[in-house]
């Protein structure tokens, strides 16, 4: 879905690098070879970049500029208008699971703002440095996420519990990711990650204390992605 | 940072955390933060690490393996210059993110799930 947004912009000096937050790398390569992208499409198991840059959902984006410095911190990312409108039709099929259902009637009222996203971007792009979206050094490190002991320490037994699960010891895994999600209640991919291996639909299981619909209706689907700052 | 003990290879330490040795100490962006002189290049012990740079140690005690997290400096950038990341492309090939200097480059972090 980037790739039509890369073609345009790639002559104009953007280069976009997509990053597969997926423990099991096979199943983001089935996507991207499907796309058959021309920019750098990259796998990151262990989630460097929630570690170094403070990424905890996906789409997640973050700007840099041509100095190689950091000009937009995090901030949910999508070239996409509106949710896909079958996930709609499916969450009124009746032959769906219950569980199926009410993750897609979750799903169609999270906020997408597309639009702003990509007309920021493409300011960027045209204006550089006079852009109004690109901010300051001091800007992009008060806006980055928190990284207090709570938030480190969850990177750390993330990563532990990945580390493991790449190991063959699967069954150790768990643990330390359940530690993450007490620890950074607000870092969705380390949530979404470990749900998906114990659920495709991220549902309830034994492994985990909760899951994808039941975290969601706690904050509502329109606080899913925060507002963007523009 | 997984590590099979608590010793920890100063140049592998650098590459993968982005914090630098120098004579003054550890320095990431503008902080330096002194560390004990008598190490020469030897291993880092961590828990000297964990406890002068805010950086979480934890463990599992099934495999007796360990993990340096990131340090706790009260934000994820405590600098705005990009750190360089190297990752594995979907071919397997590794790629830097700092090969793209001179291109305005748009990170996404996306999933299959």
């Amino acid at each position: 879905m980037w790739q039509a947004l890369r073609n345009e912009l790639h002559p104009a000096g953007l280069e976009i690098v997509t990053v597969a937050l997926d423990a099991n790398p096979e199943a983001a390569r089935v996507l991207i070879e499907q796309i058959k992208p021309n920019h750098p499409s990259l796998i990151d198991s262990a989630h460097r970049v929630d570690e170094l840059f403070g990424v905890v959902n996906a789409p997640n984006g973050v700007w840099i500029d041509e100095e190689g410095t950091i000009v937009r911190p995090v901030e949910p990312a999508s070239p996409e208008r509106h949710a896909p409108p079958e996930w709609r039709r499916m969450a009124d099929h009746p032959d769906i699971p219950e569980q199926l259902r009410e993750t897609l009637k979750l799903a169609t009222g999270i906020r997408i703002q597309g639009n702003e996203y990509v007309g920021a971007l493409r300011d960027w792009v045209a204006r550089g440095r006079a852009s109004g979206y690109r901010l300051t050094p001091a800007e992009v490190m008060a806006r980055s996420g928190p990284r207090g002991k709570a938030e480190a320490q969850a990177a750390a037994c993330f990563e532990l519990g990945q580390y493991l699960w790449d190991s063959g010891k699967r069954d150790l895994a768990p643990r330390h990711w359940r530690e993450a999600h007490r620890l950074q209640p607000d870092n969705w991919t380390y949530k979404r990650q470990a749900w998906s291996l114990a659920d495709p639909f991220q549902g309830p299981t034994e492994l985990y204390d909760s899951c994808w619909a039941a975290d969601v209706k706690k904050i509502g689907p329109e606080n899913y992605y925060p507002r963007l700052k523009l | 940072m997984i590590l099979t003990s608590l010793e920890v290879d100063p140049k592998e330490f650098e590459r993968r955390t982005g914090w630098v040795l120098k004579p003054e100490g550890a320095c990431k962006g503008e902080t330096c933060v002194p560390l004990p002189h008598d190490m020469g290049s030897a291993a880092l012990d961590a828990r000297m690490l964990s406890q002068r740079l805010g950086m979480p140690l934890v463990h599992d005690g099934d495999t007796d393996i360990w993990c340096l997290g990131p340090e706790a400096q009260g934000r994820a950038l405590t600098t705005a210059q990009a750190p360089d990341l190297i990752l594995p492309d979907y071919q397997g090939n590794s790629f830097s993110l700092s090969s793209l200097r001179g291109h305005k480059v748009l990170l996404v972090a996306w999933a299959s799930w």
